[in-house]
């Protein structure tokens, strides 16, 4: 469970921007209208920044202004406060990661020449480098052993990205743009690297611009979304939260569409909510029903804790039903986990237990539905739901 | 490998026939065996015939081998400047910048192929002169195009977005040439110079016309006294030396070829 810090409030920069576009437009050569204009964008040390926004609304362009790969042909370009729009490209490049859809592993060379090639150009010993890439792979949950010396094509797809971003990690640039990096994976693959990303960012702390046409994605992944309309004109800059919440236009609103309510589940976890108190009742011990616990729920456990269903007053505890028929639930999974395991169990309440499988309290139908926030869950500063593994 | 490219100024790679993998492993070995065993036939051959003093003077065995290794030198020599001059001309014009003047070399290369080999040689000698040098001019001129078109359809038919990640992080342009276009394209490359061997093989027979020597000057002198063992030696080491070179070159694609692919 990761609670970040207040790095996300909108229009608080905590520190100094480590990106920041300054009135910069681009035009494509044989087009009239500019592909970005006139965007001002700033984006902290530290977060990530998802751009957003239909197909050709020139995200991906505004991606490549940062790294230059695209020259602004107006407006100025700073990284962590330097003025960047006339360096050197190729040295400020190497300064920058930068993952992109179709990965573009190099086949003929290894993984751990792939992921030493810019180390390798800056002019590292190669025990450096050698050291670099099996702590980059073991970073990204590859066997050094087993994977440096296999080429690409030996990779699955979703182990390609792993060593992609692993190569855009490589020099430890401070800022790592990300182009649909998860684009063209299965959706199963998608999620654990969505997820992976988020773990790996709890680490390694790094400045992430990633462009994606997913809502989903983008809400799970920002720490604030910039929704861009065409022209890459900044429709909405804010975190996913108020982004549902608070459409600022029109366009916001029809783009995230309807369903913004269970959306938003997916922005809680459950440990932000208050919980009702439970009393936990071992299987087959004789305990009379004692009426001064009043409305506490009992519910019965076995001799290793784990939750078996819920007692009603009149139940006993000596006879046990089969298990996994009440919805169980953790405090580091999201509020959207915790609807979707109340409705499989056919329930109105569900078992939460905090992240060492204890049991802590019950969170009802209504709790979540009135989201009643812990005091120490301020609404604007959602803890993110960092990924886990489910309980099923 | 794609052998096809959108981009309209490429004309399709030219591939040999043992296609992406290089040469199959068992024609590795059956190769050099048929080439012993035809050599060793010709021989057979020729020791049972009994040579009259035309056949004995050209067939003698000190003429032959010269004339095998101008034959090579011919081949060596124009090979190695058909890629000295078709490779990087062909990189050149794969950048972007000067991508629109890929017509002209093009279309130069493919008037030197189109023509027959014979053509240029006899129009080089009457223009420029005989001899060994004018016919390795005619030689690459009629090879130079399968070394140009290949590189240029190797470098074309490199995925984008490879180059893109490259230059994206931070890679010059030399270095994305040197490190990943440049060994990308080296399997299509390699099956142009294998063509350009073998073409400049065949082409090197007619430059005895020209006075250039080598195995052509068996078969004309052959064609010329009407004597069946010097043109059948003169064929048949012509034919060996191609097939040999050939496979050669079979073996160079199977281990210059970049791992991985």
């Amino acid at each position: 469970m990761t609670a970040r810090p207040d790095t996300t409030s909108p229009n608080i920069g905590a520190g100094p921007a480590m990106i920041r576009l300054d009135h910069v437009s681009t035009h494509y050569p044989g087009q009239r209208r500019p592909a970005v204009a006139d965007l001002t964008l700033e984006v902290d040390t530290g977060e990530i920044v998802v751009l957003l926004g239909p197909s050709g609304c020139g995200k991906t362009t505004t991606l490549r202004l940062i790294n230059r790969m695209i020259e602004p042909s107006s407006g100025r370009i700073f990284l962590n406060g330097e003025d960047v729009t006339k360096a050197n490209p190729d040295q400020l490049r190497r300064r920058i990661g930068y993952v992109i859809q179709q990965v573009g592993l190099f086949p003929h060379m290894t993984i751990a020449d792939n992921i030493g090639l810019i180390p390798r150009t800056l002019g590292w010993d190669n025990k450096r480098i050698q050291a670099r890439v099996d702590e980059l792979l073991d970073l990204v949950g590859l066997e050094p052993a087993t994977y440096r010396r296999r080429h690409p094509k030996q990779l699955s797809g979703g182990q390609q990205q792993r060593v992609g971003v692993a190569r855009a990690l490589a020099a430890d640039p401070p800022v790592m743009l990300m182009d649909e990096p998860f684009g063209a994976v299965d959706p199963i693959t998608r999620e654990r690297l969505q997820d992976e990303l988020l773990n790996l960012q709890d680490k390694i702390r790094k400045t992430i611009v990633l462009v994606t046409h997913d809502l989903a994605e983008a809400l799970k992944l920002g720490d604030r979304i910039a929704l861009l309309a065409e022209g890459a004109t900044l429709a909405q800059y804010d975190t996913p939260e108020r982004i549902l919440t608070e459409p600022a236009d029109a366009f916001v609103a029809e783009f995230i569409g309807s369903g913004a309510a269970v959306r938003r589940l997916h922005l809680h976890t459950v440990g932000s909510l208050v919980l009702d108190p439970v009393h936990a009742v071992r299987a087959g011990s004789h305990t009379t029903h004692d009426r001064s616990e009043g409305s506490v729920r009992r519910v019965l456990i076995d001799d290793t804790g784990t939750v078996l269903r819920w007692l009603r007053p009149t139940d006993d505890p000596t006879r046990g039903r089969a298990a996994n028929d009440i919805a169980v639930v953790r405090t580091d999974q999201t509020m959207y986990e915790a609807l979707d395991a109340i409705l499989r169990a056919h329930d109105d309440t569900a078992a939460v237990l905090d992240k060492h499988g204890n049991l802590i309290g019950a969170l009802s139908w209504s709790a979540l539905v009135r989201e009643r926030l812990a005091p120490d869950n301020a609404p604007r500063t959602p803890t993110r739901a960092t990924p886990s593994g489910h309980p099923r | 490998m794609s052998s096809t490219s959108t981009d309209t100024h490429a004309a399709p790679a030219i591939t040999t026939t043992a296609g992406d993998q290089g040469p199959h492993p068992i024609s590795l070995v059956t190769t050099p065996v048929l080439l012993v065993a035809v050599c060793a036939a010709l021989w057979l051959y020729l020791s049972r015939l009994h040579l009259d003093a035309i056949e004995a003077r050209a067939l003698n065995p000190r003429t032959v081998t010269t004339q095998v290794i101008e034959h090579l030198e011919l081949v060596a020599v124009s090979t190695v400047l058909v890629i000295a001059i078709a490779v990087p001309l062909g990189v050149v014009l794969t950048r972007p910048r000067l991508r629109r003047l890929a017509p002209i070399p093009l279309a130069v290369a493919n008037i030197g192929q189109a023509v027959p080999s014979i053509g240029v040689l006899v129009l080089l000698a009457v223009t420029v002169g005989i001899g060994f040098d004018k016919a390795i001019i005619a030689l690459v001129l009629v090879s130079a195009l399968s070394v140009l078109r290949n590189t240029m359809v190797g470098l074309q038919g490199i995925d984008h977005s490879l180059i893109d990640a490259g230059r994206g992080m931070g890679l010059t342009k030399t270095a994305v040439l040197i490190r990943i276009e440049l060994p990308l394209a080296v399997p299509v490359m390699l099956a142009g110079v294998r063509v350009a061997l073998i073409f400049n093989v065949s082409s090197a027979t007619l430059a005895a016309f020209t006075n250039a020597g080598g195995l052509g000057d068996l078969i004309n002198t052959g064609i010329a006294v009407n004597r069946t063992p010097i043109l059948l030696t003169g064929s048949v080491l012509t034919a060996v030396l191609a097939l040999a070179i050939d496979w050669l070159a079979g073996l160079a694609e199977r281990f210059l070829r970049p791992h991985g692919l």
